[in-house]
C-alpha cells in the first residue's frame, strides 16, 4: 500500500484534482455506455412487440 | 453388413463428431449469434469486474509514484487504455467492414454499427484524460501536436462514419458508403501509432510494448495490463448487447426474432 491515510490517498500527493477528475471522467464514459444500451434494448423490444400487435391485428380484421 | 461409413463414424467420440458436423455458417446466422451472445454475455460481465477491480486496486493504491511525476502519473491506468482500445476497435471495424463489404455477411455490417459508439467514446476519454494529465505536466491543456491531432481526426472519423450511415434510409446503401469511408480513415491508425516516433511530440513515447519489453517496474505495469483486458473484455460485451439489439431491429419479421420478442417482452 501507497498510502498512509485516507487524506493521503485523497490528496493524491497533491494532483487530486487531476487523477480523480480524470478517473471521475472514465467511471460516466464506462458506466453510461453500459446502462445506454441496456435501457435501449429494452425500448426497442417494447416498440417491435407493439409493432408486431398492431400487424396481427391489422391482418385478422 | 458393416459399412465403411458408419464404421468410420463410430471411430469418433460424440464430442469430436459434434465438431465435425458442424456447419460453420451458423456462426453468421442471427438466431445463433443472438443465442451465444446472450450465454457469454454474463462471463464477459464477470471477467471485466474482476480485471477492472485488480487494475483500478493495483493501480491507485499499489503502484509506486512515479519518480518524476508523482501520483500525478496514475491518470495512466485510464488515458493509456483508453487510448489504445480507440485504436483496437477501430481496427476491428474496418477488418469487420471488409468481409461486410467482401462477402455481405449482414452480421459484420451489424458488429460495425454496434462497435462505433463505444470506439468513439474511447477516443473522448483518451482526449480528455489525456488534457487533464497535459495541464500539470506539461503546462497546457492541449497542443497541436502530432499524436493529439492524429487522435483528434480519429474521433472525427467515429463521428463521421456514423452520421454518414444515418443520412441512408436503405441500410443496404448506408452500410457499403460508410464502410468504405471507414476503411479510408483506417491510415490514421498507424499515424497515430507512430506520429511519437515521426515527429518531434511534446507526448511521450510509448511506456509499454506488448511484444518486447516494457519501460516500467512490474507493480506498475501489471495493473496497466490489468486495465488494457479490462477495457477489451468490456468492449467486447458492449459491442454484443448493441449488436443483438440491432440484429432484432433488422430481423423482426423472422420467425426466430418474433421469439424472442415475445419471450423477452414479457419479462
Amino acid at each position: 500500500m501507497q498510502f498512509h491515510s485516507f487524506t493521503e490517498f485523497f490528496s493524491m500527493g497533491g494532483y487530486a484534482g487531476y487523477v480523480w477528475s480524470a478517473f471521475g471522467v472514465g467511471v460516466v464514459v464506462l458506466v453510461g455506455n453500459l446502462i445506454q444500451p441496456m435501457l435501449h434494448h429494452k425500448k426497442v423490444i417494447k416498440q417491435l412487440a407493439m409493432k408486431i400487435k398492431r400487424e396481427q391485428h391489422a391482418s385478422n380484421t | 453388413m458393416v459399412d465403411m461409413y458408419s464404421l468410420q463414424l463410430n471411430l469418433y467420440p460424440p464430442y469430436v463428431k459434434k465438431i465435425m458436423n458442424f456447419n460453420w455458417h451458423t456462426l453468421s446466422s442471427p438466431e445463433w449469434f443472438y443465442r451465444f451472445a446472450g450465454k457469454l454475455m454474463p462471463w464477459l460481465a464477470f471477467i471485466a469486474v474482476l480485471l477492472f477491480a485488480y487494475g483500478l486496486i493495483g493501480g491507485l493504491l499499489f503502484a509506486p509514484a512515479d519518480y518524476q511525476q508523482g501520483d500525478g502519473f496514475r491518470i495512466i491506468y485510464i488515458h493509456v487504455p483508453s487510448a489504445i482500445l480507440s485504436m483496437q476497435v477501430y481496427a476491428g471495424m474496418a477488418v469487420c467492414a471488409i468481409v461486410s463489404l467482401i462477402w455481405r455477411i449482414k452480421l459484420a455490417d451489424v458488429i460495425v454499427r454496434a462497435a462505433a459508439p463505444v470506439g468513439a467514446w474511447f477516443t473522448v476519454l483518451a482526449l480528455v484524460t489525456g488534457s487533464i494529465w497535459g495541464k500539470p505536466m506539461w503546462g497546457t491543456w492541449w497542443v497541436w501536436d502530432a499524436r493529439l491531432t492524429s487522435e483528434l481526426l480519429l474521433l472525427f472519423l467515429y463521428l463521421g462514419y456514423m452520421a454518414l450511415y444515418s443520412a441512408f434510409a436503405d441500410t443496404q446503401k448506408a452500410a457499403k458508403v460508410s464502410n468504405i469511408l471507414l476503411l479510408v480513415g483506417a491510415i490514421d491508425l498507424p499515424i497515430i501509432h507512430y506520429s511519437v516516433q515521426w515527429w518531434n511530440t511534446l507526448h511521450q513515447s510509448d511506456t509499454i510494448n506488448l511484444m518486447g519489453k516494457s519501460h516500467m517496474a512490474a507493480s506498475m505495469l501489471h495493473p496497466l495490463l490489468a486495465m488494457m483486458f479490462a477495457f477489451m473484455v468490456y468492449t467486447l460485451l458492449i459491442v454484443l448487447m448493441r449488436a443483438r439489439t440491432e440484429l432484432l431491429q433488422r430481423g423482426w419479421r423472422s420467425r426466430w426474432a418474433r421469439a424472442i420478442i415475445s419471450r423477452e417482452g414479457e419479462s
